[in-house]
C-alpha cells in the first residue's frame, strides 16, 4: 500500500510525534507507516481516517510497496 | 529521536530486573551449595532453582507480546522473538550433530538453549533495525 499520511500531516504542520499522540501510537509507528515500511491494521486505518476526516481510500491506495509486515 | 516506553515495556523491564536478581541469588546459592557437596533429594530443587527465573523471562517476553498496545512495536517484538527462536534452534541443532559425530566435546559449558535464545533476541533487534529502521527501543 501507499499513503498520503506525510502530506496530510504536513498540511496541518504536525510533527510525527504530534500525529502519534493524536492516534495514541508510537512515533516509530507513524514513521513506519509514512515511509511505507508498515501497513496499519484496519482499526488503525479507521482511526487515521477519522482523525483527518477523510475516507480511508483518500489516504491509502492499494499500490504495492515493500512493507515489512508483508515480508 | 523520541524513545518509546509504553506501560507494557516498563512492566517488562521491571519484571526482567526482578527475575535477573532472583536468578543471580539462586545461581550463587546453588553453585555454593554444590561446591560444598550438596546431595540428596534437596539437590534436585536447588539445581532447578536458577532455571525458574530464566523460564520467568520467557513468560515476561510473552506477556510483553500480549500487553504491548502499539501494533507496529508489537509486530517488531514478535519478529524479534521468532528470529531468536530460529537462531537458537539452528545453533543447538548444528551443535548437537557436531557432538553426535564427536567433532566437538559433549556438554555445553553453561551455554544452553536460553543463552542462545537471548543472543537471538539481539540478532532479531539488529534485523528489525536494518529492515524497519527501529528495534522498538526496548530490547
Amino acid at each position: 500500500m501507499t499513503n498520503r499520511l506525510r502530506v496530510l500531516r504536513a498540511e496541518r504542520a504536525w510533527s510525527q510525534q504530534d500525529l502519534a499522540e493524536r492516534l495514541q501510537v508510537s512515533r516509530q509507528s507513524v514513521n513506519a507507516i509514512e515511509t511505507g515500511k508498515y501497513d496499519p491494521s484496519l482499526p488503525l486505518a479507521f482511526r487515521i481516517s477519522a482523525l483527518f476526516d477523510l475516507p480511508i481510500e483518500a489516504i491509502f491506495s492499494p499500490e504495492a510497496n515493500a512493507a515489512v509486515a508483508n515480508g | 529521536m523520541t524513545s518509546y516506553r509504553s506501560p507494557a515495556i516498563k512492566r517488562y523491564l521491571l519484571r526482567l530486573a526482578v527475575l535477573m536478581t532472583i536468578y543471580l541469588i539462586a545461581l550463587f546459592t546453588a553453585v555454593s551449595a554444590f561446591r560444598h557437596g550438596m546431595s540428596g533429594p534437596l539437590a534436585w530443587p536447588l539445581a532447578i532453582a536458577p532455571a525458574v527465573p530464566v523460564v520467568g523471562v520467557f513468560w515476561a517476553v510473552m506477556r510483553l507480546l500480549i500487553e504491548e498496545p502499539d501494533e507496529f512495536i508489537r509486530m517488531l517484538f514478535v519478529r524479534q522473538a521468532l528470529i531468536a527462536t530460529g537462531f537458537c534452534l539452528t545453533v543447538m541443532t548444528v551443535w548437537e550433530f557436531l557432538q553426535n559425530f564427536d567433532l566437538v566435546p559433549t556438554g555445553n559449558g553453561g551455554f544452553g538453549a536460553a543463552f542462545f535464545w537471548f543472543m537471538g533476541l539481539g540478532v532479531g533487534a539488529i534485523y528489525n533495525r536494518l529492515t524497519a529502521g527501529t528495534a522498538g527501543e526496548c530490547a
